[in-house]
């Protein structure tokens, strides 16, 4: 089972003056089980192509294969429409900005409810997915999603999404306005959705730091365009091409580079991790084991902030 | 883009969109006077002429021109034939039971059609190509005179540019929640009425939501920045009335007399027309 993306172009009021063409030939094939992460700068056309994951917008040209839902333009199935938002999950930027009934309970409902599962089924979906975004249900789940604070309303639209278990959960820049810690808790959130729930993940970063922390692949877009489509470790060797198209060289990859130019190489480093593991293996005369560099990695490698950065710098 | 892309603005950067919005609305009203003096069908040829002519110069394709009666065609065809049935004046066509149609009856029903097109597609010239910013500007400037009675023109003002402000924003966030919603299932486009309104409410309570919090936020930063609509205010863009202004200003008071002309003087030239004619054949 995979998703096949073939020749996808998309342009914006197509006729106008206003036209604006968002996507421009993409071909993309994810299986499922990858966890994606897609970087791009601004208006490169991510949210246009994951849109289109979802049936969200009308196909121009080229076709669309999700798990053997087949997209093609000028030709709209609603079964098929249906079958394809219960495969895929959307998350959108902001996704608080949409919950809308009275309580938390009733606005995760909405979901599964669309699908047609009977109430009972709906009701064991609803309390499972607050439980996996890690609120408290009992206590939540008759609360108004206004009162919220905003890290707890965004788990709420989460879990309205998860409760209708997609195969593919699809996340627009989910840490957008956060704090670090709220960031954090939601990237944690990521890695446990794809481990209990849908094994597909593709995540919009706007932060390189934050996808090379868990992606296994990255897909980068530039101008419409398919730019890289490499597994992460490979993509940063590339670091000279991606500053061109005006996108950040993760942090651990700016270290190393620095290190390499003053006679120590490090070999390939992509996230905090790999740094962390590297630095340990080439000065490390404890001979520690790998829980022991894990914990290091946990405890003193926190990339979230720039403090971090200056002080992982000025150590190494 | 899309800031400016709301209503129909299609910029191609002609003189006719350079001009002085003022004097825009100005010919707008006189356009639209006139369609009324307007008294034979070589009238409606000219009136034609003139803005088949603006359309041109404003390189505006005719065809986006013509979609805008499209939008009111059928109540041009309910109009012609209710015209066509109760105007009873001239020779007698057909006459069967209680339908009588007349000559008079069917000039007066095509000649209300053009007047009705002619008015729809002048009208949407001026949103062609003028922005909505700018024709707010202009009605603040048009309506200055009214200060001296206390009206608060001003505020006018500021509340029409704010609402235009809004209304591309509200439109974006309704497309996005609508995504969000139908991504979650929601099928807001089918079923009977009652159905539909229900559909709607997913999308009508976050929207609403949206437009309060942002119209709270924006009053914050107008309070913040110590905004008032004083009529001290200097404005970026002066609006100016210059020499192409003044040749657009000739250019329709000329077409506005002939109009006029035809009306008074001669009477409607189609009957000196059809008396040629008639001339030619005997
Ligand atoms: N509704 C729309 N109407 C017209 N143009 C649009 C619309 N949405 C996006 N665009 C344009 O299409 C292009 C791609 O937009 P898209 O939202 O896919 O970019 P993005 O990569 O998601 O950017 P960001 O990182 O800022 O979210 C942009 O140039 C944008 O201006
Ligand atoms: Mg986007």
């Amino acid at each position: 089972m995979r998703i096949e993306v073939k020749d996808l172009a998309f342009t914006y009021s197509p006729g106008t003056p206003f036209a604006k063409r968002a996507l421009d030939g993409i071909d993309l094939s994810i299986e499922e089980g990858d966890f994606v992460g897609i970087l791009g700068h601004t208006g490169s056309g991510k949210s246009t192509f994951i849109l289109h994951l979802n049936g969200l917008i009308k196909l121009q040209s080229g076709s669309i294969d999700v798990f053997d839902i087949k997209l093609v333009p000028d030709k709209k199935n609603k079964q098929d429409l249906r079958k394809l938002r219960g495969t895929v999950g959307m998350v959108f930027q902001y996704p608080e900005y949409q919950l809308f009934e009275d309580t938390v309970e009733k606005d995760v409902a909405f979901g599964p409810k669309n699908l047609g599962l009977s109430q009972e089924k709906v009701d064991r979906r609803v309390e499972r997915a607050i439980r996996l975004v890690g609120l408290d249900f009992e206590d939540i789940r008759g609360r108004a999603p206004f009162e919220l604070s905003g890290g707890q309303k965004r788990r709420v639209a989460i879990a309205g999404i998860i409760a209708m278990q997609p195969r593919v959960l699809v996340l627009d820049e989910p840490t957008a306005g956060l704090d670090p810690y709220g960031k954090e808790q939601i990237l944690e959130l990521i890695t446990r959705l794809k481990k209990e729930c849908s094994p597909t993940v593709i995540v919009i970063s706007h932060d390189v730091d934050e996808i090379t922390r868990f992606a296994s692949r990255i897909v980068v877009f530039n101008d419409g365009k398919v730019a890289f489509d490499l597994p992460m470790n490979e993509l940063f060797r590339r670091s000279e091409e991606l500053a061109a198209m005006g996108l950040e060289i993760p942090r651990a990859v700016r270290i190393a580079d620095k290190l390499r130019a003053r006679g120590i190489d490090l070999g390939d480093v992509v996230n905090a991790d790999d740094l962390v593991r590297a630095i340990v293996r080439k000065f490390d005369k404890n001979n520690m084991d790998e829980t022991d560099i894990a914990k290091l990695s946990a405890a003193q490698f926190d990339f979230g902030s720039d403090e971090a950065f200056g002080g992982a710098g000025g150590e190494a | 883009m899309r800031d400016v892309s709301f209503g129909q603005y299609y910029p191609t950067g002609s003189v006719i969109h350079r001009l002085d919005p003022r004097a825009k609305i100005i010919f707008m009203l006189i356009y639209m006077v006139i369609i009324f003096f307007v008294a034979s069908y070589c009238g409606y040829a000219l009136v034609a002429l003139f803005l088949f002519t603006v359309t041109a110069v404003a390189k505006i394709p005719i065809k986006t021109l013509f979609k805008s009666v499209k939008a009111i065609l059928v109540l041009m065809i309910f109009t012609a034939v209710i015209n066509i049935f109760f105007y009873h004046e001239g020779k007698v066509l057909v006459d069967w039971w209680i339908i009588e149609i007349t000559l008079g009856g069917i000039d007066f029903a095509i000649k209300m059609a053009l007047r009705i097109s002619l008015l729809v597609m002048g009208t949407s010239l001026l949103s062609f190509t003028t922005t909505p910013v700018e024709l707010t500007d202009a009605i603040e400037s048009l309506l200055h005179p009214l200060t001296y009675i206390k009206v608060p023109v001003h505020d006018i003002a500021l509340i029409m540019s704010i609402a235009l402000r809004f209304i591309p924003g509200l439109m974006d966030e309704t497309d996005k929640i609508m995504m969000a919603q139908k991504a979650r299932g929601a099928e807001i486009d089918t079923g009977g009425l009652v159905k539909k309104i229900k559909a709607m409410l997913p999308v009508l309570i976050p929207l609403f939501v949206s437009a309060i919090r942002r119209a709270d936020e924006l009053a914050d930063a107008l309070d913040a920045r110590c905004y008032n609509a004083s009529k001290h205010r200097t404005k970026m863009k002066v609006l100016k009335f210059g020499v192409k202004d003044a040749v657009a200003t000739l250019i329709v008071l000329v077409f506005a007399t002939l109009i006029l002309l035809d009306k008074y003087l001669l009477g409607g030239l189609d009957g000196y027309i059809v008396e040629f004619v008639k001339g030619l054949a005997g």
